[in-house]
């Protein structure tokens, strides 16, 4: 398969970026979209130019890392899968494709492809962890949790932090990804302690970080890689205006 | 705790989702008034406008929901700048429309300003010529009409045909307005699931549409009797 890549090529965080457009022949449609990078990058090493810079790192759609808004769509045209669970068959031979970095004023490109994610990781460390005693393990049944919440825990759980809701949302908002990582624990019994603490200082890091407002388009939700339900924003705005009328 | 409802996104949309709330019910309030004008020869109407006339307890709610309008659209600029702003500079190159996402939902803005501007227009027609001409303490507006004479008013307003495509723009508007707005109240506020999502937008589109068709209906019943000449 032959493809014409329009890429946004920007040599740092101050510089000006703008789309260079390359061609990619000889693909196996069994390829996968960061492999198809791999192969342009060879080229592009090869003819003495500077590589893409773009991020992964698993590549079976587990850590997060990868990104990439391919024709329009966080995580390319494919539903509920990340970047490096694309492959070139979905695109059909001759196509041209535009590949941009995620845009959000809180997630500043860095170089090519690759933005700084680290907003999020402010947010986790505002308040979406457990305070535990780290003693020997406790027995698996000691704090029984009904089958419902469990499930609906894991749902929210399975969010990997990629940024896809941030960069999807016309409004630049995170509201997914806090939701996902509140939602996740205050359906536990370990997590329900420190419910009120966790939603106000994740809602505070997230506005100070300068993320926008939710205003419920629920794009988001049709772009996220893991699927995750706007219902968990629902749960985060109850978890924060319970917390904040308790005050 | 009085400046989450400035200072956190979470508050801010909490005064949109309670502002709205507020207007859609005193729309259907509205609406519900206005449909009495097709029954019978307008008397029944008239006695309602009678009655919210240029009393106190009609002034305070005037008043109330001027502010309520005031707070709403004030909070949606607000909102909207500091969106922008946390959108960024640069922006797509290639956009699309994400599966099951509303066009209402990402135009919430421009359809607020076509339905405030409709009110302005709205405001001109009808509250000029009723409550104002009141509390001005005449006894008849510039169409030589009695203030409390809502159906005649109502009447001479539908007989235009450019007026009756203004309105239906704006109740247009409206409706798609409220298809995002009633179930996005909800989930703001926190009242939603997975379960309760699909049934709240159902309800949405049942109150927007109720709505739509409450006040379309008489702006065009109006125009078609105005066609009639005098002959229903």
């Amino acid at each position: 398969m032959n493809f014409t890549l329009k890429i946004w090529r920007q040599k740092d965080a101050h510089s000006k970026g703008e789309f260079k457009e390359y061609k990619v022949s000889d693909i196996s449609s069994d390829t996968s979209f960061l492999e198809m990078l791999d192969i342009l990058n060879n080229d592009l090493v090869h003819k003495g130019e500077e590589p893409v810079a773009f991020d992964h790192d698993c590549r079976e759609g587990i850590c997060g890392m990868c990104s990439l808004h391919i024709d329009g769509h966080a995580h390319g045209p494919s539903q509920a899968v990340t970047t490096c669970q694309i492959y070139m068959r979905q695109f059909k031979d001759g196509a041209t494709i535009t590949v941009e970095p995620w845009r959000s004023a809180a997630f500043p490109v860095i170089k090519d492809l690759v933005v700084n994610r680290g907003a999020y990781d402010q947010i986790l460390q505002a308040g979406g962890y457990v305070s535990v005693r780290t003693n020997s393990v406790p027995d698996g049944n000691a704090i029984p949790i009904p089958q419902a919440d469990a499930e609906e825990s894991m749902d929210a759980a399975a969010c990997v932090g990629c940024g896809a809701c941030a960069a999807t949302c016309k409004n630049g908002s995170a509201m997914l990804f806090v939701a996902a990582r509140v939602s996740s624990l205050a359906k536990l019994p370990q997590g329900r302690v420190e419910g009120a603490r966790r939603a106000k200082a994740m809602v505070a890091k997230m506005d100070e970080l300068g993320f926008g407002n939710c205003t419920n388009t629920g794009a988001c939700q049709a772009e996220c890689p893991k699927g995750i339900s706007i219902a968990h924003i629902a749960r985060l705005n109850r978890e924060f205006l319970a917390a904040k009328f308790e005050d | 705790m009085g400046c989450f409802l400035t200072n956190s996104s979470l508050g801010r949309k909490l005064v949109m989702s309670i502002s709205g709330c507020f207007l859609v019910l005193f729309l259907l309030f509205h609406m519900a008034m206005n449909v009495v004008a097709l029954i019978g020869d307008g008397s029944a109407y008239n006695m309602i406008c009678g009655f919210l006339g240029a009393n106190w307890y009609a002034l305070v709610g005037t008043a109330v929901l001027a502010l309520g309008v005031l707070v709403h659209f004030a909070y949606a600029f607000w909102l909207t700048w500091q969106n922008r702003k946390a959108r960024g500079n640069v922006r797509y190159a290639v956009t699309v429309t994400e599966k099951g996402v509303d066009w209402a939902s990402k135009n919430m803005l421009l359809l607020g300003i076509i339905v405030i501007l409709g009110l302005l227009l709205h405001l001109t027609h009808f509250w000029s010529k009723m409550m104002l001409v009141e509390l001005m303490g005449q006894h008849a507006n510039d169409l030589g009409l009695a203030p409390t004479d809502g159906a005649a008013l109502i009447k001479y307003t539908f007989s235009k045909w450019y007026n009756v495509v203004l309105y239906l723009v704006w109740f247009a508007a409206l409706w798609l307005h409220l298809n995002h707005g009633v179930w996005s109240m909800f989930q703001t506020v926190g009242w939603a699931n997975d379960t309760w999502l699909p049934r709240l937008k159902c309800i949405a589109k049942l109150v927007s549409g109720l709505i739509f068709l409450g006040f379309a209906v008489v702006a065009v019943v109006f125009y078609a009797k105005s066609l009639c000449c005098g002959c229903c």
